[in-house]
């Protein structure tokens, strides 16, 4: 045998060796999840100490596995089934790799990397972590590891072959192709498998029977990490919607979206009551059950995903026996955790009292009004099964809805916001802040009467959008200058620089919030739309703006065919600019796209869609103006970039022992 | 997620949902037909409504609809015309009658009860007194000036 084949024998065996290597995982999840689990009952150290590289090589097992998978997509190995039903020689390589998780095989093997990742990271910067949780926790997460390892090995296996590799793939779907749905998913994987870790945290202190302010602590990073990457994996997903489907849609409330936006908000009431538990040791049980929910709507979440069960009006690809498995691993753990929290929940006492006006308290109704919207969404979401199955009624429960039922939640949130954020813990007074909360209240107030007044028609949405967003804005601002102290303006920014990040954080995820909401608000009740037949050289007039089809054009793209016109924007008799929007066809997937072409502003985004030549000749084309559309993602990247400042913070840094802490933490 | 792209793939897939040929000359006419297509789902699609969807019934339900709102047709009488054809799987709101009150009413039912439940937990937690007595003042003062 010659060196040269050898190589090529090796390079064919990758394929069977990255999945030996996943069937090795599964061997070391299972030891995982039983040995330490024993030895922290026992108090055998030895038998804990399995648990950290035990993670570790579970982690570069799966590592090894998804490399290989991504190496067959790169290199178009068409013997491997998946890789031929999703890929093809003539696709750009970023969509090659993309392409991986693409599909429902690869996606479940990212899923179950960044499963092992966050197992791993635990069992690397668990260091300050006592012995015993951190085995209980590496268990625990090692168990929801096996659950997903078989669920692939016996259901999605990623590495079947094909006895006869076809000459190409058969592409992946073309909207796919597209920067924005590249990396929608890892995000979201990352958020809904990061709350795994607040889940393996609660069982294992529900397991050990004690949660104190440095559960709490311990807990807080993974769930804001999960919740930040949720936020950017909804924002991309909801930003993808908005420039590639054609009529800048951002939100549909459709099933798919509900089931990552359910487990955003849970998480999201999840660092809040974590903070009381951190600081006023309360709330601790509830905080439990939030950890464990939050987990479990993650993983219904892919149950709705992956079975199809609330979208089965046009079955794809659905698979009804992978469903059923998803909703076993389900049952078996949320039912399990919550069994578990039945038992001992009442063994958590409480130490911390406070008065009726104050933090804990408003914590607690952000608790509330979080959780119940959360309801909202998933009774919602569920409806059409459940009124089918009993009531024998088939129904839809659509946007129309959500926006009627979810809205006044998020409207009393903003209201309560930044009282909420500014009162003080234990027992809090408004008489402080009477005057400043006042001059708030009235700005907000007027920008609101400003929005109403300028606008044309009467509709509220717009103002009161804009005045929700400016108290909330406002109101975050407002906390960190009195957080600032009592003296000149030069000493109080300088304090304003010392302040921890954390503070920093709440204040930037805070406006964040406050910026979402003006921008949702605003968007939608001041859209223009224009749909018109125009032909080449025509101009018209939409708002404030004029719009001119100069020309289109036919040419080929690297795997697709394209129709592009070029439409020139006007301001009067100036030109802004000219756009190109495109209609494509991918021709291996016999399949039209439509590409939007998008003039991104600050007050405004310029949207124009070209459509079908008409036969009375002329294209029909669509103009829309989109008055602040970037603040909804704006909010999203400021609510994640508020994660990232709270979670730089040194108190929160996962490797503080809790030895190191001051006794007193300071008030925020 | 990737089925979120696999749905919005397949909502999204044509991308034309209201047509210039389709529009009515009367603006008010339009305008009406507009906001209630966007309340009107369209039978064979996934979660979409007829305003945007771009499938043959839904095309023709969106002509079906202005013919009715020409021919004078009340806003209600229109749905109403849709959904004794279609059932109420059209409508996108669903209507607040029988088991639907379960729908409606469970969130604000459950805001009413978690409210409670909030509000006693915060009433239990109140400090009864927690000012320092004459006795332990002494003792901190004793504590702080060593």
């Amino acid at each position: 045998m010659s060196p040269g084949s050898e190589l090529r024998y090796v390079w064919r065996m990758l394929t069977e060796l990255g999945h030996f290597a996943l069937i090795l995982g599964f061997g070391v999840a299972i030891v995982q999840m039983i040995v330490p689990m024993i030895g922290a009952h026992r108090g055998n150290a030895s038998w804990m100490a399995v648990a950290e590289p035990a993670a570790t090589t579970q982690f570069l097992l799966v590592a090894f596995s998804f490399a290989v998978l991504t190496w067959a997509f790169v290199t178009s190995d068409f013997s491997l089934q998946l890789v031929y039903a999703n890929s093809h020689t003539a696709k750009p390589m970023i969509y090659k790799i993309s392409g991986v998780w693409g599909n429902h095989e690869g996606s479940m093997l990212l899923w179950l990397l960044i499963l092992t990742l966050f197992g791993a990271s635990a069992a690397w910067f668990g260091g300050g972590l006592p012995a015993r949780l951190r085995a209980r926790v590496l268990a625990v997460q090692a168990s929801i590891g096996v659950a997903f390892f078989a669920f692939i090995l016996f259901t999605s296996n990623p590495f079947l072959r094909l006895a006869v590799p076809p000459l190409n793939g058969r592409d992946l779907n073309p909207l796919l192709q597209d920067p924005g749905l590249a990396f929608h998913p890892p995000f979201l994987y990352l958020g809904y498998v990061g709350l795994s870790m607040s889940f393996s945290f609660a069982v294992a202190a529900l397991i050990e029977g004690r949660v104190d302010a440095a559960w709490g602590r311990w807990v807080r990073p993974w769930t804001l990490a999960a919740w930040m990457f949720l936020t950017v994996g909804i924002a991309l997903g909801s930003w993808w919607a908005y420039y590639e489907l054609g009529w800048g849609g951002f939100w549909f409330w459709d099933p798919v979206e509900n089931a990552s936006f359910m487990p955003w908000l849970i998480a999201a009431a999840l660092l809040h009551s974590a903070i009381v538990v951190e600081k006023r040791e309360a709330l601790k049980s509830w905080t439990i059950l939030l950890a464990i929910l939050a987990f479990g709507f993650s993983l219904l979440g892919a149950f709705i995903v992956r079975s199809g069960v609330l979208t089965s009006v046009h079955a794809f690809a659905n698979d009804p026996a992978r469903g059923i498995l998803i909703l076993i691993i389900l049952a078996v753990f949320l039912g399990g955790a919550l069994t578990l929290f039945a038992a001992r929940a009442g063994a958590m006492e409480a130490k911390g009292v406070f008065s009726v006006v104050s933090r804990e308290s408003a914590l607690i109704l952000n608790n509330i009004l979080l959780a119940v919207s959360c309801f909202v969404v998933f009774i919602g979401t569920i409806w059409p099964l459940v009124a089918e199955m009993l009531f024998g009624r088939t129904l839809s429960v659509g946007p129309p809805f959500f926006e009627a039922a979810f809205t006044p939640f998020m409207v009393a949130l903003a209201v309560a916001l930044p009282l909420g954020s500014i009162i003080a813990w234990k027992r809090g007074g408004f008489s402080r802040l009477k005057s400043s909360l006042t001059a708030l209240l009235v700005v907000s107030l007027a920008f609101g009467a400003l929005a109403f007044a300028v606008q044309t028609g009467r509709s509220a949405l717009g103002p009161v959008g804009l005045m929700l967003g400016v108290w909330v804005v406002g109101g975050s601002l407002l906390d960190l200058w009195l957080r600032s102290g009592r003296d000149g303006v030069a000493v109080r920014l300088r304090r304003l620089r010392r302040l921890p990040r954390a503070d920093w954080g709440k204040a930037v995820a805070h406006i964040g919030m406050g910026v979402t909401i003006f921008g949702i608000a605003a968007m939608t009740a001041w859209e223009k739309e224009d749909i018109r037949i125009a032909d080449i050289g025509q101009r018209w007039e939409v708002g404030q703006f004029a719009f001119t089809l100069d020309d289109v054009r036919e040419f080929e793209g690297p795997n697709y065919l394209t129709t592009m016109a070029d439409m020139g924007v006007w301001r009067g008799d100036r030109q802004l600019g000219t756009l190109q929007p495109e209609k494509r066809f991918y021709p291996v997937a016999n399949m039209p796209t439509t590409e939007a072409a998008i003039r991104n502003g600050v007050l405004r985004d310029i949207y124009v869609v070209i459509g079908d030549p008409q036969e009375s000749g002329g294209y029909a084309v669509r103009v829309y103006i989109k008055p602040f559309a970037n603040w909804i993602w704006g909010g999203a990247i400021l609510m994640a970039l508020g994660g990232v400042l709270s979670l730089s913070d040194r108190r929160l840094r996962v490797g503080a022992a809790a030895a190191k802490m001051p006794k007193a933490v300071p008030a925020e | 997620m990737i089925r979120l792209f696999m749905v919005l793939i397949l909502l999204a897939v044509p991308l034309w949902a209201v047509e210039p040929g389709e529009m009515l000359d009367d603006p008010v006419l339009e305008e009406r037909a507009r906001v209630l297509s966007q309340g009107l789902r369209c039978p064979v699609c996934r979660n979409e409504s007829i305003d945007e969807s771009n499938a043959t019934l839904a095309q023709e339900l969106r002509l079906v609809l202005r013919e009715r709102l020409v021919a004078g047709d009340t806003d209600q009488e229109a749905v109403d015309y849709m959904v004794a054809r279609y059932g109420e799987f059209v409508l996108l709101r669903p209507d607040a009658s029988g088991a639907n009150l379960i729908l409606w009413l469970a969130a604000p039912a459950l805001l009413l009860v978690a409210l409670g439940i909030g509000w006693a937990t915060i009433r239990r937690r109140a400090p009864v007194d927690d000012r320092l007595s004459d006795e332990e003042k002494a003792e901190l003062d004793k504590i702080l000036r060593s």
